[in-house]
């Protein structure tokens, strides 16, 4: 009798205590979800004292809105057309990085994980340090070209450091690896060249891959501030990201719905592709 | 001869795959950190080679400030978080319900965007905040989280839970790669659950723990973004880290500084990464 207690009262504990750690992380998304729902001057009496100084009035934290109302959203999608305006300069520039990003690093993967040539750990490893480089390491680089190309305050000089960023090459390198060498070989037997072995081995077995590449370039990019803030100085080209950080002080009513419809593009994808993400990480961990 | 035609061949190909992206790389990175790496040797008006920006910089007072707070932080911070989402990971790797489930919650908070962990942030930590309505409503006196040493601690709470899920799908991973025999032989010889897990599971998770290291450091860094964010340009001492530093000597556009702060930060990373994966060899042949 004992035993079969024993059987299930560990794992029942256990999982209450990270259901508990789970429910303390998801905090702030639900908090942010559930004030989506608030009218504007709900909002504004919880929270229009943050950031002052002077009032004894405190925040209040509230899970439940007085009145379920989608007046915020409204205001976000339709009544404002600046907020769809910055959701498109997002979108128009977190795509075409993905999209190069995504193109340049498969090819250059495919060199580095599968064939030889020398000097190829010292150039990979170049590479590889860049990655690791925090975003201020290579502000200066990245500025001084944009500004010898003439791509600064416009979307290029974001766009562009962005398609030739070393995580792609780094993260497919990993899913390259993977192939069996064996399948090249074969291929190579039956004397299919290089492009063809890429095309038909290569391409199709590191899709997994690609799709993991795609959902954290796009976790990174649709949340990148610092470079905006150094390289665009117009507002009008800012993206939403941006905006979203300072909506506080100018529009406090409709920023949790602003933030929902923001994070919603990021949260969908992750949920829908949920297997290749975690797949993902678990490959950027593999030594190669 | 012929071996030697099929290298050739191997090279051009390798070239073929690779142009797009070293030339990009090139362009955006590679020659612009070389052009740093001269203008931080330069003065500022003939061009001709100095130490003094080195000089001037280790000398500066919010530099060692800068530079003092940023390994602190990292000091502090990596540890908590590597521990955290080892437990985590443990308590996940047993018999729970809801596995998946949970895994997903952990995994959440990473694509959360940085606009909705600000304005939660703010709500909690503010002057007029919740955690200083508890504080008020237990007779206690608020605290200025932000603007006092609490700062520090409130950044790393923010780190962890926002790096909490990768690393636990690194630690699983690494977990679920430990071959369940070594576990059965344990038994067999009558082994404790302390000692199975330092003998066999922390033993076999050496190299996984490496590179969660590696990765907590790199996304040390990336907490700027929030910190930024929420608490500006010129936030309480205790919170200046290297990347405001150099965020502002670059607004300044003091080049020549910002770009040896830049090779310095590189230079330290480059012995960071090198250490790890020294120590990690190391441990590798001292298990075998």
């Amino acid at each position: 009798m004992k035993d079969v207690n024993k059987e299930w009262v560990a794992p029942l504990l256990r999982s209450l205590l990270l259901i508990a750690i789970a429910v303390l992380l998801l905090m702030p998304v639900v908090l942010t979800f559930v004030s989506s729902f608030m009218m504007e001057r709900e909002i504004i009496a919880n929270y229009s004292m943050l950031g002052k100084t002077d009032t004894s009035v405190f925040v209040n934290l509230k899970w439940i809105p007085d009145w379920v109302s989608f007046q915020q959203y409204y205001k976000v999608l339709i009544a404002t057309p600046k907020f769809l305006y910055l959701f498109w300069n997002s979108v128009s520039m977190v795509v075409p990085i993905i999209i190069g990003q995504a193109v340049v690093a498969t090819l250059a993967a495919f060199a580095f994980g599968k064939l030889r040539f020398p000097g190829r750990d010292g150039l990979f490893f170049l590479y590889l340090m860049t990655m690791l480089m925090p975003f201020q390491v290579t502000l200066v680089p990245n500025y001084l070209m944009a500004d010898r190309l003439g791509l600064l305050n416009q979307p290029g000089s974001i766009i562009w450091p962005g398609v030739f960023g070393a995580f792609g090459v780094f993260l497919l390198r990993q899913f390259m690896l993977q192939i069996h060498s064996a399948f090249i070989e074969a291929a190579k037997m039956d004397g299919a060249g290089y492009l063809r072995i890429f095309l038909s081995i290569a391409l199709p077995m590191v899709k997994p891959g690609i799709a993991a590449l795609v959902v954290l370039l796009f976790v990174d990019y649709w949340n990148m501030v610092e470079q905006p803030i150094i390289f665009l100085q117009d507002a009008a080209m800012q993206p939403l990201s941006v905006f979203l950080s300072r909506i506080q002080d100018d529009a406090l009513g409709v920023s949790f719905a602003a933030s929902v419809v923001y994070m919603l593009p990021m949260v969908l994808l992750f949920l829908s592709a949920e297997r290749y993400f975690i797949e993902g990480i678990q490959l950027s961990g593999v030594k190669g | 001869m012929k071996l030697r035609r099929l290298a050739r061949k191997e090279l051009l190909a390798a070239i073929g795959f690779l142009i797009p992206s070293l030339a990009g790389f090139s362009i955006f990175y590679l020659i612009p950190f070389g052009q740093s790496i001269l203008n931080s040797f330069q003065d500022r008006l003939g061009g001709s080679f100095t130490l003094s920006n080195y000089q001037e910089l280790l000398l500066s007072s919010s530099f060692q400030k800068a530079a003092s707070n940023t390994f602190w932080f990292t000091a502090i911070s990596v540890p908590i978080l590597v521990v955290v989402s080892l437990l985590l990971a443990l308590l996940l790797n047993q018999r729970t319900f809801f596995r998946n489930w949970l895994r997903t919650a952990y995994v959440l908070p990473l694509v959360v965007p940085v606009a909705s962990i600000v304005l939660v942030w703010q709500i909690l930590f503010d002057w007029n905040g919740a955690l200083n309505a508890v504080l008020h409503y237990f007779g206690w006196s608020r605290l200025d989280w932000m603007k006092s040493d609490w700062a520090g601690f409130v950044i790393v709470l923010v780190y962890v839970w926002k790096n909490i899920g990768y690393n636990v799908i690194l630690f699983l991973a690494g977990l679920q790669n430990i071959p369940g025999q070594y576990y059965e032989i344990a038994d067999l010889e009558g082994a404790g659950p302390i000692r199975k897990l330092f003998g066999i599971t922390l033993t076999y998770l050496t190299p996984t723990t490496f590179l969660v290291v590696l990765m907590s450091v790199l996304n040390s860094f990336k907490v700027f973004r929030e910190t930024y964010l929420v608490a500006g340009a010129y936030p309480y001492d205790r919170i200046y880290m290297m990347q405001h530093y150099m965020n502002n000597m670059f607004l300044s556009l003091d080049i020549q500084k910002v770009s040896s702060a830049a090779v310095l930060m590189a230079l330290c990373i480059t012995v960071l990464v090198f250490v790890l994966f020294r120590t990690e060899r190391i441990f590798r042949a001292y298990m075998e």
